[in-house]
């Protein structure tokens, strides 16, 4: 993933990953194992296609040489262990697999549904994701994270040992299962989309191809599963936050916050998609946390100046959104809405409250969103102490300079 | 989230170090070397590096016409980072306690050295939309 256009090879590659994963998983049965046959094949094709060109069937291509590398393996295993099981025999005969009839689409919603297992840890299941569905290398997902390859594949090959040892039927969740897995699944998309929108590794302020890679994988699902609101809302979400996404860096790599970014910018192609979609979401019933954040964005989105923003709107989803969510960003965002519309005395009390039941104290995000309110309050000194206190507080470069340099605009009276 | 674990000792650290009896000193390679491969095992290893002894270490200025000023002269009392890991974990906690185990690596004698971890964010957090 360096990215830049994968082309349209590399991109059927990752859409096809997830459907041979699945038929090679009912061939063999074990996923560990048939996951990396499925790696290898697709690091085969991208090295052999390019030059040889795409072969007629592709999906039948990578189905047959991962399971030739699957035989193989099992096949030397056996010869290691020194004993051959009728199974094993049986594999290696099999040179030429049958291509099923299925178009993968079950195995696409069973493998994400896996790889967002609830015994993983969010590091995990990002990474078993991002390989097993996206189709996407260890080394691509290694360089994504800034951490070594060996590291990389040593967490994903725990991931799959975690899944393996719980004993998931390679099946889609039953109806009882059904609402608490996507939950997890969207969470994961949700999870890879921010750590390629907001991540600063590196002191790089965005890692735009893991968010168009959450974006590929929401699509994916939405697509699979058309009538969910919320899988439609998490889709709409990515695209009215994405669309910002060139004006929210200047040129030396610096945030410029939502006030302060040229909207001519925004793209608007992502905020009509992302509306549509919106609208479909919610006009289905059920409302949730997704859908209430992409209405956020769309109203944000929809203002042509900062100053048009029509924040009473934002306040009520956000009213909306704190019934739902224990997050305390939801009620740190609500207390800003509450101070765009009632005024900055209504913010702060929101944020003292929120700092009384201790759920953000000492986060620099407290310390950032009190220094804003209070220098929209015209308390100078306060707002300094605070952009400071928040400075020290954060774990982001890019963010750490953004609030230094407001400090030290507010101290040179600007 | 990435963390450093800084391991400091004083500068008779390092020369005391060469004068373990070869048992222990064997003991607390064989632990270090042991410690990395788990992490790495475990998929939290970013990096790991021990330093050279500080006797051959120089604090450079850039001079006038920009050119490199070394100076090698350390205060005796001052102290020296020894090594340094680089671990990719779910929380704080989870860092401290790889800095724990870190710590109690076996020293002179055999005994759990406890040794005082610096433990620090690295700034690869995400910075969240602001107003």
């Amino acid at each position: 993933m360096n990215g830049q256009d994968i082309g349209d090879a590399g991109q059927q590659l990752r859409q096809l990953a997830p459907q041979v994963l699945g038929a090679i998983i009912r061939r063999f049965r074990d996923f560990a194992d048939a996951e990396d046959a499925v790696q290898e094949a697709l690091i085969a094709a991208a090295n052999q296609w390019p030059r040889e060109g795409v072969p007629e069937n592709p999906r039948a291509w990578l189905i047959q040489v991962a399971s030739r590398r699957l035989t193989d393996h099992i096949r030397s295993e056996t010869a290691r262990r020194r004993r051959k099981t009728a199974a094993a025999l049986e594999f290696g005969e099999t040179v030429v697999p049958e291509v099923e009839n299925t178009t993968g689409r079950d195995d696409t919603l069973i493998l994400l549904f896996m790889c967002c297992h609830s015994a993983l840890s969010s590091a995990s299941a990002i990474a078993l994701t991002l390989r097993a569905v996206g189709g996407l290398t260890t080394v691509e997902i290694a360089r994504a994270f800034l951490v070594p390859e060996s590291t990389m594949a040593q967490r994903i090959s725990r991931a799959k040992q975690t899944v393996k040892a719980s004993g998931a039927p390679f099946r889609l969740p039953t109806s009882e299962e059904w609402t608490p897995r996507l939950r997890a699944v969207l969470h994961v998309l949700y999870l890879i989309f921010n750590e390629g929108y907001t991540s600063s590794e590196g002191g790089d302020l965005q890692r735009p191809e893991l968010s168009r890679e959450a974006m590929r994988l929401t699509r994916a699902l939405h697509e699979l599963q058309p009538h969910d609101p919320e899988a439609g809302g998490l889709l709409a979400l990515m695209l009215l936050t994405d669309a910002r996404r060139t004006a929210r860096t200047g040129e030396h790599g610096e945030l410029i916050p939502l006030t302060r970014q040229d909207r001519t910018q925004w793209d608007r192609d992502a905020i009509a998609e992302g509306v549509a979609l919106l609208t479909g979401a919610l006009s289905r019933g059920a409302v949730g946390p997704y859908q209430l954040q992409a209405a956020i964005a769309a109203v944000h989105d929809e203002a042509a100046r900062a100053e048009d923003t029509d924040w009473p709107q934002i306040l009520a989803l956000y009213d909306l959104l704190a019934r739902m969510s224990e997050n305390p960003m939801v009620a740190l965002n609500q207390a800003i809405a509450a101070a765009m519309v009632h005024g900055p005395a209504a913010g702060l009390a929101g944020l003292d409250a929120l700092e009384k039941e201790g759920r953000l104290a000492g986060h620099h995000r407290l310390f950032a969103a009190r220094a804003h309110l209070l220098e929209l309050g015209g308390d100078r000194e306060s707002a300094i102490a605070n952009y400071r206190a928040a400075a020290d507080r954060t774990a982001s470069l890019p963010e750490r300079n953004y609030l230094l340099t407001q400090a030290a605009r507010l101290r040179d009276g600007g | 989230m990435k963390y450093i674990l800084m391991m400091n000792c004083p500068k008779n650290g390092y020369e005391s170090f060469g004068s373990w009896p070869q048992k222990d000193l064997r003991a607390h390679i064989g632990f270090m070397m042991n410690l990395n491969k788990e992490l790495k095992a475990a998929g939290l290893l970013v990096t790991a590096e021990g330093l050279a002894s500080p006797t051959e270490a120089k604090v450079v200025r850039a001079g006038q016409d920009g050119a490199p000023v070394t100076d090698g002269v350390f205060p005796e009392s001052k102290e020296f980072l020894a090594g340094y890991w680089i671990v990719d974990v779910e929380s704080a906690e989870q860092a401290y306690q790889v800095a724990a185990r870190a710590s109690a690596a076996p020293g002179q004698g055999g005994a759990p050295m406890n040794m005082p971890i610096e433990v620090r964010q690295v700034m690869s957090g995400p910075p969240q939309d602001l107003l």
